[in-house]
């Protein structure tokens, strides 16, 4: 009897075991042909699922114009739902061990466990995205998500009735820190009263928390939400209760067709197809920049690294103030950071006529700029 | 303010369904901590159906059929076989979150509509509570009957009486007649359903998407709940607005700009759950006194 139920509890934990395993790693395409040995293999690595419609759809999107661009002579796979954290470097080191020669980790915590595993596998290519370690295999693309949030801020501060800006937020690193703070700048740009709250909700991906986050802001007198989240859920919330919002990095409109102003789509292909090519052509290189920060490929608008979809759902002078403000940061008229730049207690923290350089832009925004209500966590 | 009250009671929703269950599966004797699991279990079975179908009801069917179902599992284990509770129902937790994702994977990222509120004639006009309590969907009136007709079942009917005897001893319900064994299978199962229908309230009511591991702890928080409220079913009601009130809270906290890590809100609700459970345990006698006699001992009918 005892020994039964011990085999009875071992089966189910070895079934549950399986199930999670199952769901936990699906590589998608196997590869094809191990004889063309001209094929250049690419393997992606995405944080949550292409179904999320946000973040990891916006890389899924890149892959399929490479697979466009490429044909036959590229052959990519993916592995969706890596974990930030230990378990992507097995995944990673798995993914170089399968015989890629370029692998892209395509979120920032998985900056350390691909520089752990770019020094074990020298001779393949690893590409970070939105990272700062480099080494000698390993380079980092970036797009300036900031300056379409300069954009959101100018539209939301021409939109706003209650001058209240509900934001929902991941986690506090560079990044994200950099969105809330241009979004400030450009919300103050037009309205010196509105003000931002920001909720972290401690995740890239998790609808009811980011749905509850966006119930709180609304009930809280917001009637403008943005979001540095990746699901759907803040604008079909938005949509729900009448107010307005912004989508994340993928187009959102059709699941909040009049909440949505705009999104701010990332266009990952063009540099995948990039490098691939370098790779290819041999003048693949980490790039070399004057300063371990500016050494980045880190394109925006300008280069349609980021893309405004159409605004919408706006008064057209308000469309018309947000293709300006386009077009200023396109032409470079506008660099955004650039001082008086004052933190929310009024402190100044860059001077009028210096712009923040890219290095800066990772190592010294540790407060908010004004406009903006609270305090940076941790 | 009413609308914070108001995702307040949203939020609580389905805490109140699933502690619900776990009440009745508890006053039986069994011990189930497969709620986490049994709730994604619903959770995925409620959006697969719905979207699906395009018919939400039938979604909160497949739900409650889906929570019953590996509720069933568990019974066949636990009962059938004599094997551990706690061990069975931890296993039950991890294999519903796998397998929930598993089934869940081709729905990621799809949208459905998701239950419509149900305004109830007259009682929806009042000033204020006409819009908190009777203008929200059937699911939530459906926890509040729930929780009445556990509370009328276990205090006044003589089937209730059955299930609170063998919930306190097992031995001497057994050798009055009583098929303790069917009593706590119903039990078991009914408490799967409810927790189904908690899961279905996530990805019908709250958000109307799927993802893997969506319930973020709900489950456990409900298991809280049942010790919370002592095993009598009106304390739930009031456990669960708590915990509901303390997840908002924290965001609230953050959107007014409240000067504390926002990490350490986010644990505020499992920090409760905790301090909760430390507070009720410190009185041995009384935690002893109200807990069902048999919870989570293992009955074997020889005698």
């Amino acid at each position: 009897m005892k020994l039964n139920k011990f085999v009875v509890i071992l089966g189910v934990v070895v079934v549950a075991g399986l199930a999670f395993i199952m769901t936990s790693q699906k590589p998608t395409e196997k590869e094809a042909d191990v004889s063309a040995d001209k094929q250049v293999k690419v393997g992606f690595v995405y944080l949550t699922t292409p179904g999320d419609h946000g973040w990891t759809y916006a890389h899924e999107v890149g892959r399929q114009n490479v697979i466009k661009h490429f044909g036959d002579k590229v052959v990519t796979s993916y592995v969706e739902n890596v974990p930030e954290g230990p378990d992507a470097a097995r995944v990673i080191r798995d993914m170089a061990k399968q015989g890629n020669d370029i692998i892209f980790t395509t979120s920032f915590g998985y900056m350390d466990p691909t520089l752990k595993v770019a020094q074990e596998f020298p001779d393949i290519k690893f590409e970070h995205i939105t990272g700062y370690k480099r080494a000698p295999n390993m380079a980092t693309g970036n797009i300036r998500f900031y300056e379409g949030r300069y954009v959101q801020g100018v539209v939301a501060g021409m939109m706003t009735k209650s001058n209240k800006i509900g934001y929902i937020a991941s986690f506090p690193i560079p990044e994200v820190i950099q969105g809330i703070n241009a979004f400030g700048l450009g919300l103050r740009s037009v309205n010196k009263d509105a003000e931002v709250s920001v909720i972290w909700v401690n995740s890239w991906y998790d609808p009811v928390k980011e749905a509850d986050a966006a119930k709180v802001h609304i009930a809280e007198g917001a009637d403008i939400l943005a979001q540095h989240t990746d699901s759907p859920a803040m604008l079909q919330t938005a949509e729900k209760a009448g107010v307005y919002g912004f989508g994340q990095s993928s187009d959102m409109k059709a699941f909040a067709p009049k909440a949505q102003l705009f999104s701010s789509v990332n266009n990952w292909g063009i540099y995948y197809i990039d490098k691939i090519q370098a790779l290819i052509d041999g003048s693949w290189t980490t790039g070399e920049g004057p300063d371990h920060w500016a050494g980045n490929r880190w394109v925006g608008m300008a280069d349609d690294y980021l893309v405004l979809t159409p605004f919408e759902n706006m008064p057209d002078t308000v469309a018309k103030a947000a293709s300006k403000a386009a077009a200023d940061i396109k032409s470079g008229a506008n660099k955004i950071f650039t001082g008086p730049i004052r933190d929310n207690n009024g402190v100044e923290k860059v001077p009028a006529g210096k712009t923040l350089n890219d290095g800066e832009l990772f190592t010294t925004l540790d407060y908010y700029v004004e406009g903006i209500v609270g305090k940076i966590p941790g | 303010m009413d609308a914070l009250i108001l995702t307040v009671i949203l939020t609580s929703i389905p805490l109140i369904l699933a502690a619900t269950g776990e009440l009745i599966a508890e006053r039986s004797g069994v011990l189930n901590l497969g709620v986490e699991g049994m709730m994604l279990m619903g959770a995925v079975a409620a959006f697969a159906i719905t979207s699906l179908s395009g018919n939400p009801y039938l979604g909160v069917m497949a739900a409650a059929a889906a929570g019953a179902m590996t509720a069933a599992i568990f019974a066949v284990f636990t009962l059938g076989l004599a094997t551990n509770q706690v061990a069975t129902g931890l296993a039950l937790t991890i294999f519903g979150t796998g397998l929930s994702g598993l089934v869940g994977a081709p729905f990621v990222g799809g949208t459905v509509d998701g239950l419509q509120a149900v305004s109830i004639p007259v009682l929806s006009d009042l000033p204020v509570l006409g819009r908190l309590l009777f203008q929200l969907d059937l699911l939530a009136y459906g926890a509040f009957v729930m929780l009445a007709l556990v509370a009328w079942f276990l205090n006044k009917s003589r089937a209730g009486l059955i299930l609170r005897a063998v919930g306190n001893n097992h031995d001497s319900a057994h050798a009055l007649g009583y098929s303790v064994l069917r009593v706590r299978c119903a039990a078991v199962i009914f408490g799967g359903l409810m927790a189904g229908l908690a899961g279905a309230y996530l990805p019908l009511v709250l958000t109307p998407h799927w993802s893997e591991g969506m319930t973020a702890g709900r489950g456990w928080i409900a298991l809280a709940l049942v010790v919370f409220a002592s095993w009598m079913p009106s304390r739930i009601l009031i456990g669960a607005l708590l915990f509901g009130g303390i997840t908002i809270i924290q965001l609230v906290g953050q959107a007014r700009g409240w000067e504390m890590p926002s990490q350490f809100l986010s644990m505020l609700p499992y920090l409760a759950t905790i301090a909760v459970l430390v507070l009720i345990s410190r009185d041995r006698n009384f935690a002893l006194m109200r807990a069902p006699a048999h919870l989570g001992r293992i009955f074997i009918g020889t005698r």
